[in-house]
């Protein structure tokens, strides 16, 4: 009988690889800053300066009859010009999106499913500034509708939709199998199988995407130049005129050469992170809270 | 009300690969039929053909007939749907739908088909009585059903197949993923669902195969990658005693398997 190898026989490579799992973890840890640190700084920075220049009235007025060198005036057209255009283009992206998703996630087999997700994909690539010219060469010039909400919210949408099918997609087809078998055992049709099961059980997922294409898509600048147009009074309809918008807002303010306008955008642009990272909070909190029956 | 189930020269393909290959048997109405073998012999994909299940699985197709009361559920002027209704299904894991209260799972089969009864409430007492869970849910009814225990869960799915008044019930494995406790009892549900339903069960567990079941069918393959076949299929008590095939005998012996 030999007697047994004695526990520390490879002490010394145990010694390097100590070393070496602390090097990768420093490695790790110094790429996770180098990415998190700008971001953080992009941030506190944005609110630090624009903060200070939140008042009652840069929330509750326009910027009609203030010249780029006085402070005053505020971001209510601008406001307003967001809200109904983002909604607007989530009226039209949402329910496309989704239905293009079920589509892949519930029917798509063939060729023409085949076709669908590689157009979504090239869909996904389009430069921002292209679907604005397309909404302004469609829509503002041929359709001879002229600047309006509108037109950006046909521009945003286009951005939206393939975000909307990617995300939507993946949490269809992450629903188990075996629920839409249930569903069939009981003699359900497809169309009802995926309504009144599938969608359900997806609905907190489909939420939280949802919320993530409407966040995305709401600090997006270049298809609102051709498209709304900007204006510094106050144009509710957004089917028709030039609308104000944030980023156009900050966008034109931060050209000007005076104190007041530069301090105005900072104070925009803040108000615009502020809004997008409460909305991804908001998503974020959905997806973690615990799925359960809530219908009676 | 059940009915006869009669398989003709039954074969299931997954694409090109034949995975239950010409089968035929005739199930009798109002009794137990289980369907035993080793893994991967076919025995739930031929189950899955009965209630054309297995069709919804991409590239999955059958050949062969397979007739309830003398109609060919494959044939081509009958509605699918039509089938489901009389051929509900219990699958190996419990099912519930997750966002839906265990009413509204009972009820969930007629509900979503349109069917509009005023006697829905008594539809589901009567089924989840008959799975005997009423005494244990119907103070809560309203809640979710993702609450209950798997044993609870898989009787809910039982009560749910249940209460759209089936003819035939299939059960795919209904108990390998319950305690011992939880299985009794579904055992004991087989014996009396008998008495209105004509019930085929795939099972990997012998014993529970002879517990349960009238008539026995033994389904094996040659070998890896070949389809399943019809070896045996015979009274419960005759084949788990004097099977007629030696690859019965060492299956129900514990010989391979």
């Amino acid at each position: 009988m030999t007697t047994a190898t004695p526990l520390w026989v490879h002490r010394r490579r145990y010694r390097r690889r100590r070393w070496t799992a602390r090097l990768a973890a420093l490695a790790v840890g110094s790429a996770f800053l180098l990415a998190v640190v700008p971001l953080i700084l992009v941030l506190t920075y944005t609110i630090a300066r624009g903060l200070p220049h939140f008042s009652w009235v840069f929330f509750t007025h326009s910027l009609a009859g203030v010249p780029p060198s006085q402070a005053g005036g505020g971001i209510a057209a601008a406001t307003i010009g967001s809200l109904e255009q983002v909604g607007l283009a989530s009226l039209i992206g949402l329910p496309l999106g989704l239905a293009v998703a079920v589509y892949l996630a519930e029917y798509g087999t063939g060729r023409l499913a085949t076709v669908t997700r590689f157009l979504v994909d090239v869909m996904t690539g389009i430069p921002s500034i292209v679907a604005g010219l397309f909404a302004y060469t469609f829509i503002v010039i041929s359709l001879h509708q002229g600047f309006s909400g509108l037109a950006a919210a046909i521009a945003l949408s286009l951005l939206m939709v393939p975000i909307i099918v990617r995300s939507a997609e993946d949490i269809l087809a992450g629903i188990p199998r075996t629920l839409r078998e249930a569903g069939y055992a009981l003699g359900l049709r497809r169309w009802r199988v995926v309504v009144s099961i599938v969608l359900p059980a997806a609905r907190s997922g489909l939420i939280t995407g949802a919320m993530l294409a409407v966040a995305r898509i709401a600090g997006e600048t270049a298809p609102l130049l051709l498209t709304a147009f900007d204006n510094s009074y106050i144009n509710a309809n957004p089917f028709r005129g030039q609308q104000s918008a944030l980023p156009l807002f900050i966008y034109n303010q931060a050209q000007q050469a005076y104190q007041p306008a530069i301090d105005r955008a900072w104070a925009a642009a803040a108000t615009l992170v502020l809004a997008i990272t409460g909305i991804y909070i908001i998503a974020r909190l959905l997806t973690l809270r615990k799925s359960g029956a809530h219908r009676v | 009300m059940s009915r006869r189930i009669e398989l003709h020269d039954l074969s299931c393909y997954y694409g090109n690969r034949k995975v239950v290959d010409r089968i035929t048997m005739t199930i009798e109405p109002k009794s137990v039929t289980a369907i035993i073998g080793p893994s991967g012999c076919g025995k739930s994909t031929l189950l899955r053909a009965i209630n054309r299940l297995h069709e919804t699985l991409p590239g999955a197709r059958v050949e062969g007939r397979v007739l309830l009361d003398g109609d060919n559920i494959y044939d081509r002027s009958i509605d699918v749907v039509d089938v489901r209704r009389i051929v509900g299904m219990v699958f190996q894991r419990p099912n519930p739908f997750p966002t839906m209260s265990i009413h509204d799972n009972v009820a969930a089969g007629l509900k979503l088909a349109g069917v509009r009864r005023r006697d829905l409430d008594d539809i589901v007492e009567k089924a989840l009585i008959a799975v005997h869970l009423w005494n244990e849910v119907k103070d809560r009814l309203r809640r979710p059903a993702s609450a209950l225990s798997g044993g609870q869960q898989q009787r809910l799915c039982i009560a749910r197949a249940i209460a759209v008044q089936p003819e035939v019930l299939l059960m795919d494995e209904p108990c390998s993923a319950l305690d011992p406790i939880s299985t009794l009892a579904i055992e004991d549900l087989i014996a009396e669902l008998k008495n209105d339903f004509t019930v085929v069960i795939v099972t990997h567990n012998m014993q529970q195969a002879a517990r349960v079941s009238d008539m026995t069918a033994f389904v094996t393959v040659d070998g890896p990658g070949h389809p399943g076949r019809l070896v045996e299929y015979a009274d419960t008590k005759t084949l788990f005693s004097v099977p007629a095939d030696k690859r019965t005998e060492d299956y129900i012996t514990g010989r391979v398997g």
